[in-house]
């Protein structure tokens, strides 16, 4: 055989990872038209981005009819704005697959392009989702363990040794401390940062070990889109999935509050001011959608990729995809 | 000197960390799908050699370290230091023992050497990957064996004890592999 001048041309998933992809595809669809979950399409570009201090969306300019200048609009980094557009106009139970963008983003998990699947469900409330959710990842993977449901504090007192809602910010610094981080100035990192340090390097790598696990009731201050859930503290009413330590799928019970999702999206651009980030323009079309009425609803996002990896044991998502984006 | 962000973090990359020059091992981006990205680098100190793990907040940025590799001829040794020169500018250097560390015991002179330079000061050495040696002490051979396996010491003629089979004799020259310190095979002269 010739040597290959340029070995880049070949996809980093094998024929046997592809065809899993296709059938897995198939045994989504399946799923959702049984339970009457109806198709839909929205936009990879939009007007507008997500506030998130913790996102990027990758930007592009395009010449729209009737402007003499290129618009810059954004790669979603989900559909979920287009998608609460949908339900509040009445399209009932609805799910995506489609591709997802988050600048910056690549690594053993992670790549800047990703397929995602989002559905939303109205009328299911926080403990139904989850459990339509771990019957979804059931009948896809063919992992059938019962899932385990904990929540954020539980997992955080079981692996980290510390209460997450209510440690003051000095004993959660502590914590990361003993166990070896560094990060360098700590007053750099907020109250949050610190508990996502924590996560992601004591508790998710022991999540999801031989069953699912649902990481539920995350702190108040985490609850992006999700409505809270009254207490002391309060906590939302958001999950995360992880299977062997990596995490797979978020879930919200909706926020259909139109006033509070714009003073969490006012909130976080002051977060963007104060980390040095640009601030992003609110999705008004999504706030006169909240307004007009988004149903009682549960959504879900989940990284079709992710799964593919953990379904087949894939060490690296460079492998379940057929060319990441540095080979594109 | 430049300085790089936690973007451009690839395992090879040198940085300055608290004044010491740092050669990255291994990097891990990790990301709580709303959260906080860090990135989790295991690193070597080139000045010691020790190993160690350290978070990044993603998006930061650190110094670089001005650590270039440079093809460099070895000429001789003083006993205190060892002298190399660059072929094409004739511009000598010496490195000190702790940066030759185990280099030293395979170079008679004019090999040429990878040598690791931090602000142009030597700091670690590679030598050749294969080296031809004398032998200059060991036991007589044993003729015809070729099969056991069996060795025995030989010391050779810059003061390396090398293991070789039983059949190589003193005053041969022998092909050594420096990554291991192993015997390769007899050369004829």
């Amino acid at each position: 055989m010739r040597a290959d001048p340029m070995p880049e041309w070949r996809p980093t998933a094998g024929v046997a990872v592809l065809r899993a992809r296709a059938r897995m595809l198939a045994q989504l669809r399946a799923f959702f038209a049984g339970r009457d979950v109806l198709e839909v399409e929205t936009p990879a570009l939009c007007n507008a981005g997500v506030t998130d201090p913790h996102l990027t969306n990758p930007a592009t300019t395009c010449l729209l009819p009737g402007g003499h200048e290129p618009r810059r609009l954004y790669l979603q980094t989900s559909p979920e704005y287009a998608m609460k557009r949908l339900l509040a106009a009445g399209s009932g139970a609805i799910y995506q697959i489609g591709k997802a963008f988050r600048g910056g983003e690549a690594g053993r998990c992670h790549n800047p392009e990703f397929t995602l699947i989002e559905w939303y469900r109205p009328g299911l409330d926080y403990a139904a989702i989850i459990t339509e959710t771990a019957a979804l990842v059931a009948e896809v993977t063919g992992r059938r363990a019962a899932e385990e449901r904990l929540s954020y504090a539980e997992a955080f007192r079981r692996h980290a040794g510390i209460d997450p809602l209510r440690a003051a910010l000095p004993a959660i610094r502590e914590r990361a401390a003993a166990a070896g981080m560094d990060v360098g100035d700590p007053e750099r990192l907020e109250r949050d940062d610190w508990l996502d340090l924590l996560l992601s390097h004591l508790v998710a790598p022991r999540l999801g070990l031989g069953r699912p696990t649902f990481l539920t009731e995350f702190p108040a201050s985490q609850a992006a889109l999700a409505r809270l859930i009254p207490g002391d503290p309060p906590v939302a009413a958001r999950f995360e999935l992880f299977i062997e330590g990596i995490e797979i799928a978020n879930g919200f019970h909706e926020l259909t509050d139109a006033g509070e999702q714009r003073r969490r999206f006012a909130e976080d651009n002051r977060r963007r001011a104060r980390a040095g980030l640009p601030e992003m323009p609110i999705d008004e079309r999504l706030l006169a959608a909240l307004a007009a009425g988004l149903p009682e609803c549960s959504g879900v996002a989940l990284g079709f990729d992710r799964l593919v990896m953990v379904a087949l044991g894939l060490p690296d998502l460079r492998q379940a995809i057929a060319f990441p984006t540095d080979l594109a | 000197m430049a300085t790089y962000s936690t973007n451009e973090f690839k395992a090879g990359l040198k940085l300055l960390i608290d004044g010491d020059p740092y050669n990255i091992l291994e990097n891990e981006y990790v990301k709580p799908g709303k959260g906080q990205a860090f990135n989790r680098v295991r690193l070597r100190n080139l000045k010691t050699g020790r190993v160690l793990e350290r978070t990044f907040k993603s998006g930061d940025t650190c110094e670089g370290a001005d650590v270039v590799d440079t093809e460099l001829q070895y000429l001789y040794t003083d006993g205190e230091f060892w002298h190399f020169m660059n072929p094409e500018t004739f511009e000598q250097i010496a490195a000190g023992s702790t940066a030759m560390a185990d280099a030293a015991q395979w170079l008679k002179g004019e090999e040429t050497c990878i040598v690791t330079l931090w602000n142009g000061v030597p700091m670690a050495v590679q030598p050749p990957i294969f080296v031809t040696l004398q032998i200059t002490d060991c036991e007589p051979g044993v003729r015809g064996d070729t099969v056991t396996g069996a060795t025995k010491p030989a010391k050779v003629e810059t003061g390396a004890t090398v293991k070789v089979p039983l059949f190589v004799n003193q005053g041969e020259t022998i092909k050594v592999d420096t990554r291991t310190g192993g015997y390769m095979s007899r050369v004829k002269e």
